[in-house]
């Protein structure tokens, strides 16, 4: 511990100091506890409405609270969840793998935070107002738009995803640049951690996806408080414009779900066969071209509307071929486990279950990617079925699986293992019990986001066998809240390395001191810890330790570059997130909430920017002449 | 009455089901293949005998063989929709279908429009005759879906789409809207009746309605007409000429109420008269709760006579 850097690079206490905080550590921590939240109340709403399918006829919840629930379970899962806890993955742990002191604009880290937040926050507080949305995650005009959703749900629904896109992006452009800008010298991109890989791909799928639903919901709010035409089919405007906008952001989210999870599951998988991932330049080319080709399917969500024949054939071409990378790595990852030596700890029982229930959805996923299945298969439980298979393999259980994984980086503490296995069986057996029969009732002809269905239809007995394992998920979640508890509290202490893991955020004490590393090291080889043992680590000397400075390396060759200075805590990034929220909220209601909204934004903004005598002076001593 | 895939009743299903079978087969053995692959590397890494091994050959041999399977599988998915595509038929019959919420209107089409007709929730046709489809939708976007007897294809408002099925075997077949389109979505159903005598069953519903006989539905008819009712439903023949709801011209020739929800028995569509909400909460027909016993059991005795 060094207590100079500790004073430097440290947060304030109090609550001013909470809400002034910036360090990418502390962010990323309250990130995923958010996320985790609304986790929960998703997971519930889903338990409910499982509940309500459980017998046919049954009256536990009304069309209408239904209609509510698998709108905010959608919602919630793939914007305030999935996308949020797996981004947040990644500013915790990018700035420590690629050894730097702090992620890359960190005000605007916390600006982002506040932000997400607040967009979750409102949406949720709307639904316990009965004003949940009730249009699905999709939210297709003209079934959204403002005469056959009058009231206020659709327009909570759509500033949410204002929110919460604008989060996204904000943290996608702080990773791409620690990635590019901050990595320690030596760490050329050829030896970049896989997860490092995975989050940069990331980044960038964000930053070309968002914008799209960015558009396509404003455009949505215009047609609904301003009158505008977009998606009016009597004006000129057309549905299915949002179905294109809205699903060429749609498709790429499920990847870029799906590909941190693959970066999760590059690093535990390493670290447990205790041998390098095989074919590192195969696995990297694979992320990017998963990046590449899923801007390339969105229309396989629209095979049933109205477009051309030919032009879907693209589509399911691009669909299938989207495996080949996805089976690159499977392979990959198999000669790993084949040639290493297997340590069968709870980490690595979570990405294993990855080779079954990945690998199954993936197959479903080619099954619906030609159009004639799709025809049939198409909004049925079949779908279901398939995306929960894809979602929560690829992504969910490698993500509870990094949480085990990377737990005692967090906290300082081993997560108990018995409760991690006893959670983990429970998770697995009871996500087949309830997903696997959604198979056979599509086929049946159940469709989706049904309330209710005739007792004739015969789909009680696998709805209800559905609903046991629905029931039996929620019981391993209770374990999972448990164990984290308890070994938050009572856990054994971790030390630096306790997996013997080779990349550099186990090089630091657990949990990691607020300037992440004493000296930023210098990297050769692409497992660093593994590769060091009997040489004298080499390190970055010459910064400043009274102020927060740091290295800037080149993009490829990660040669040291420049020192620059960093910014300290403050509260005005809190104070512009609430502004936002007040302007974003506030032109639910009325637009000009945007004019007088933009105000008290300004101020907040410019006093954010606002530049020290103090600091230009600190910086100035800093300065050295050539 | 279920409405299954596999049950294809008709050659564009029966196309899609062979499709299933192959795709799932090739699809099952790689699975099997992959997780054996997964199962023995797991025995042989948990043995940690670390052999310097070279899996250069098997990698490239398994996304060799990945890519041959998805290039089949994609040309007999392109085979299939070619397949689709040619099989037009002649002289089809042409039914406009228009998607309501949360109902259907069937409007079958003839050259002559003394025989045209329109009816609702309940399609009849030909047996081993090509249908063609008209398909529109009035509010929201709708998806027409018939499992037994082809793919689904969505309603959307401001566009036309068509839509090909054939029935090759005599039967009753059930069908749901498949995409969201509001509070009721759940129950908007439909039924499919593929027979050989569609042309009786087609001239009856071209006649107008039935007169009443008796006085009470005598009376029956004249609180519909001259009630709420006639805003919004039809009945050929008579002054009511509502368009927002489904036309009654024929109405107790249907077997179900409210699109499938209920079957069409006398208690059920007393019920539905004085109070749908309760048995399709949040549909569009308004509550009569106020209609006295006598009126309503006019109502329901004069509804009755439409065959």
């Amino acid at each position: 511990m060094n207590p100079v850097l500790e004073k430097t690079w440290r947060d304030p206490p109090g609550v001013v100091g909470m809400l002034s905080s910036i360090n990418h550590k502390t962010i990323a921590l309250r990130y995923l506890i958010t996320a985790f939240a609304f986790f929960v109340l998703a997971g519930l709403a889903a338990a409910l409405m499982r509940l309500q399918l459980a017998k046919p006829e049954n009256t536990l919840v009304g069309p209408d609270l239904y209609n509510q629930l698998f709108t905010m379970h959608g919602t919630t899962m793939m914007f305030l969840f999935a996308v949020p806890v797996l981004l947040a993955m990644g500013v915790y742990l990018v700035p420590l793998m690629v050894g730097a002191r702090s992620i890359a604009f960190p005000r605007m880290n916390a600006f982002s935070y506040w932000v997400f937040l607040a967009g979750g926050v409102m949406l949720w507080v709307a639904f316990f107002f009965d004003a949940g949305a009730d249009t699905g995650w999709f939210s297709y005009p003209p079934l959204a738009g403002p005469e056959h959703s009058p009231g206020k749900r659709v327009d909570f629904w759509a500033q949410m995803i204002t929110f919460s896109e604008l989060s996204a992006l904000l943290v996608a452009i702080e990773i791409i640049a620690t990635v590019f800008k901050m990595r320690a010298p030596g760490m050329t991109l050829s030896r970049m951690p896989l997860f490092v890989w995975a989050m940069l791909v990331t980044a960038f799928m964000v930053l070309f996806a968002m914008p799209a639903v960015m558009f396509a919901s404003s455009a949505l709010i215009m047609d609904r408080l301003v009158g505008t035409h977009f998606y009016n089919y009597a004006e000129g405007g057309d549905p299915v414009l949002w179905q294109h906008l809205f699903w060429f952001f749609g498709h790429p989210e499920v990847y870029l779900i799906f590909i941190p999870g693959l970066g999760f599951i590059s690093a535990i998988i390493a670290t447990f066969a205790r041998r390098p991932i095989y074919g590192y330049p195969a696995m990297v080319l694979a992320l990017i071209a998963t990046a590449f080709l899923g801007f390339g399917l969105w229309v396989h969500h629209m095979f049933a509307a109205q477009l051309p024949e030919l032009g879907k054939s693209f589509f399911t071409a691009a669909s299938m071929l989207i495996a080949l990378p996805t089976a690159i790595q499977i392979f990959c990852w198999i000669a790993t486990l084949w040639t290493g030596r297997i340590e069968l700890r709870t980490p690595l029982l979570y990405v294993l279950a990855f080779f079954f229930i990945l690998v199954a959805g993936g197959l479903t996923g080619i099954v619906v990617a030609s159009v004639p299945l799709d025809l049939q298969l198409h909004d049925t439980y079949f779908v279901v079925a398939h995306l929960h298979y894809v979602l929560i393999g690829g992504a969910v259980f490698p993500l509870f699986g990094a949480w085990f994984y990377w737990f005692p980086k967090f906290t300082g503490r081993m997560m108990n293992e018995r409760l991690g296995k006893w959670q983990f069986w429970l998770f697995f057996v009871g996500f087949n019990v309830a997903f696997f029969p959604m198979h056979q009732l599509g086929m049946e002809g159940m469709p989706r986001r049904v309330y209710t269905y005739g007792e004739a239809m015969g789909w009680g007995t696998l709805n209800f066998v559905a609903t046991v394992g629905a029931v039996t998920i929620a019981l391993s979640m209770l374990l999972f809240v448990i164990n984290v508890f308890t070994s938050y509290r009572r856990g054994v202490p971790a030390a630096e390395n306790p997996w013997r893991a080779a990349t550099l955020e186990w090089a630091v004490a657990s949990p990691p001191p607020a300037y992440n590393f004493d000296r930023q090291p210098v990297v050769r080889s692409r497992e660093p810890l593994w590769e060091l043992k009997d040489e004298i680590a080499e390190n970055v000397s010459g910064l400043a330790e009274k102020s927060r400075e740091v290295l800037i390396t080149t993009v490829v060759d990660a040669f040291p570059d420049h020192r620059l200075p960093f910014p300290k805590p403050t509260i005005w990034p809190f104070v512009s997130a609430m502004a936002v929220t007040a302007l974003f909220i506030g032109s639910i209601f009325t637009p000009w909430a945007v004019l007088w909204g933009a105000i008290p934004l300004a101020i907040a903004v410019t006093l954010w920017f606002w530049p020290k005598a103090e600091e230009t002076k600190e910086n100035l001593a800093l300065e050295k002449r050539p | 009455m279920k409405q299954d895939m596999f049950a294809a009743a008709g050659p564009h299903a029966e196309r899609i089901v062979e499709l299933w079978w192959v795709t799932f087969g090739i699809c099952a053995v790689v699975f099997a293949a992959v997780l054996i692959a997964f199962l023995l590397a797991l025995r042989k890494g948990m043995a940690g005998s670390a052999v310097a091994a070279r899996p250069y050959v098997p990698v490239a041999a398994a996304l060799a063989v990945s890519t041959v399977l998805l290039v089949v599988l994609m040309l007999l998915s392109f085979g299939t929709d070619r397949a689709l595509a040619k099989l037009a038929g002649e002289d089809p019959l042409k039914i406009e279908i228009i998607a309501h919420r949360w109902w259907w209107e069937a409007r079958y089409q003839d050259p002559d429009p003394a025989r045209s007709f329109t009816t609702a929730n309940e399609l009849h046709i030909p047996v081993g005759r090509a249908i063609e489809l008209t398909l529109k939708a009035d509010d929201v976007i709708h998806s027409f879906w018939v499992p037994n007897l082809g793919g689904k294809r969505d309603l959307i408002p401001g566009r036309t789409a068509t839509l090909r099925l054939q029935a090759e075997q005599a039967g009753t077949y059930r069908g749901q809207c498949a995409e969201f389109c509001g509070v009721q979505h759940a129950k908007m159903g439909l039924v499919v009746y593929a027979s050989d005598d569609y042309e009786s069953w087609a001239q009856a519903q071209r006649a107008s309605a039935a007169e009443p006989k008796t006085d009470e539905q005598k009376r029956g008819r004249e609180l519909f007409v001259t009630g709420t009712c006639a805003m919004c439903h039809a009945i050929q023949g008579t002054a009511a000429h509502g368009r927002r709801a489904p036309d009654l011209t024929h109405f107790a020739s249907r077997k179900t109420l409210a699109a499938g929800a209920v079957p069409n028995t006398p208690g059920y569509l007393a019920g539905w008269i004085i109070d749908p909400h309760s048995i399709k909460p949040g549909v569009n027909m308004p509550a009569h709760a106020t209609l006295s016993a006598s009126d309503l059991q006019a109502l329901v005795a004069y509804l009755g006579t439409l065959k």
